[in-house]
């Protein structure tokens, strides 16, 4: 499928965004040439409101607005799938995740907000702990997105099969990793 | 032989029989399996999702702990495999990023990372000729007659350059091990199709929608159970098939999906009381094939 430009919005034809966005991530956006074996053998395509070369067509066009918009950044998988199968060894995994970085917060989709609720209350155990410690992350998830009730009887089947351990384990030398986090943090400024 | 043992998170908590049930197997095998100290997160797939050096860093210290072990690392969860061999191969690559990164973890660990040991995947080991004429000379319970589908998933193969041990559109390697045992590994379409694991929990429906895809389709080629290598797979297709039970009603509570130590365990001669307590921990009870099928049983 063809891309109209038409609904796109504000195109950016200094290539200011494929110019970043290849710097970011260090792949050859610029190559592709539009032959879609990413969306064909993507596991999430038929929901995804911009198909993977869509995305890919539009870093190049530097259509922003639309990009940051797209539910697709939110739905990848990471998968790899694409990646493994582009001929110009374009990982469009990297992409959805170099674009979500670039969401404002406070303008995340609902699915966004989710995706990135998971990820810091995940990371999260690992900074206090140093392992990942399911009960501890599912707790500070749902306080998070206040999505009490989903997956509640899910939850109590895991619990009695012991699959979800009540105590936390954690690395004896905590400080390494905490610097670890440190670090990066410092990075981000 | 002897390994540097990685379990990762989830065999210490919901993947604890994947854990058990590897353990199983390299005792009666004579492998010798010495977990690593003090190991820590790997970080998949938050940390590569959301920051470069976390990403990159919490993989790292696991690699420099290991180093100083001086043998091979056996993992067997996809993810973690994924996530250590990244950051391996970046460190390798030797490139100004990876010298940098090397010199600020030096400055957490107190020592540099080499590069001196390999990071594989517990299949990876299983596939070798010595480990593979073990097992056979130790198969006591031959699996014959179970039908199963081997499910690879994403982390195995992809990217190929990184963490290839087998063909990646098309991998064999669980589906030797299988028939080594006796097992009938059935042909199928799903082998490395994504199960959505890691949005089971943020976007549980796409989880769901992916998982059905894979067990009608493990179904339809005549599988009775699906074989993982990655407890995320694990935990994944053995807790979101209500979409695939749905649609059909043979499926009954669901199609059992075993961990591929479990049923190498069961072929070494694994206690009876001792496979008991792995299965205890599966939402889809796989106990129920190994009573309905005499042979396997």
């Amino acid at each position: 499928m063809a891309v109209n430009v038409g609904e796109v919005g504000a195109l950016a034809p200094s290539f200011s965004l494929l110019k970043m966005m290849e710097e970011k991530t260090g792949l050859a956006i610029s190559r592709c040439f539009q032959c879609q074996k990413c969306t064909n053998g993507c596991p999430v395509s038929d929901a995804m409101d911009l198909k993977t070369h869509e995305v890919v067509r539009l870093v190049q066009l530097g259509a922003r607005d639309r990009l940051l918009a797209a539910n697709s950044i939110w739905l990848c998988v990471s998968c790899r799938t694409c990646e493994a199968r582009c001929p110009n060894d374009i990982d469009s995994s990297r992409i959805m995740e170099v674009l979500r970085s670039l969401v404002q917060p406070a303008r995340r989709t609902p699915t966004g907000q989710r995706v990135e609720a998971f990820h810091s209350a995940f990371l999260g155990t690992v900074r206090q702990l140093g392992r990942a410690y399911e009960l501890g992350l599912i707790g500070v998830y749902k306080m998070k997105t206040a999505t009490y009730s989903q997956d509640l009887s899910l939850g109590l089947q895991m619990f009695k099969r012991r699959k979800l351990k009540l105590w936390p384990e954690r690395v004896r030398r905590l400080r390494q990793v905490r610097e670890i986090f440190q670090r990066a943090e410092a990075k981000k400024g | 032989m002897k390994y540097t043992y990685y379990p990762g998170c989830s065999l210490h908590s919901t993947s604890w029989e994947y854990d058990a049930s590897t353990r199983a197997v390299f005792r009666r095998l004579g492998i010798e399996l010495e977990e690593l100290d003090d190991w820590s997160c790997c970080g998949a797939t938050s940390a590569h999702a959301t920051d470069d050096f976390l990403g990159k860093a919490l993989p790292l210290r696991n690699l420099i702990l290991a180093e100083e072990k001086g043998q091979d690392i056996m993992l067997p969860c996809a993810a973690c495999y994924n996530t250590l061999r990244t950051a391996d191969r970046f460190m390798r690559s030797g490139s100004q990023q990876a010298r940098e990164l090397n010199l600020e973890l030096a400055r957490v660990m107190g020592r540099e990372y080499q590069g001196t040991v390999e990071t594989r995947h517990i299949l990876d080991v299983l596939q070798d000729k010595t480990v593979q004429s073990l097992l056979k000379s130790r198969v006591v319970r031959p699996l014959t007659g179970l039908k199963v589908a081997a499910y690879y998933g994403c982390l195995l193969n992809r990217p190929p350059e990184i963490v290839s041990f087998d063909v990646p559109e098309q991998p064999v390697v669980m589906d030797r091990l299988l028939e080594t045992i006796g097992a009938e590994p059935v042909q199928w379409s799903y082998k490395t199709e994504c199960c959505g694991g890691s949005s089971s929990i943020p976007q549980p429906e796409v989880a769901v929608r992916l998982n059905t895809r894979i067990v009608l389709d493990a179904l339809r080629s005549g599988a009775q159970a699906i074989v993982t290598a990655c407890p995320l797979c694990h935990v994944n297709l053995d807790t979101r098939q209500e979409g695939a039970i749905g649609q059909v009603p043979e499926l009954g509570a669901g199609m059992p999906i075993f961990h591929i130590t479990e049923l190498l365990g069961i072929a070494l001669g694994t206690p009876e009381e001792e496979v008991r307590q792995w299965f205890a921990r599966h939402l889809v009870d796989p106990g129920r094939l190994f009573s309905e099928s005499t042979q396997v049983a």
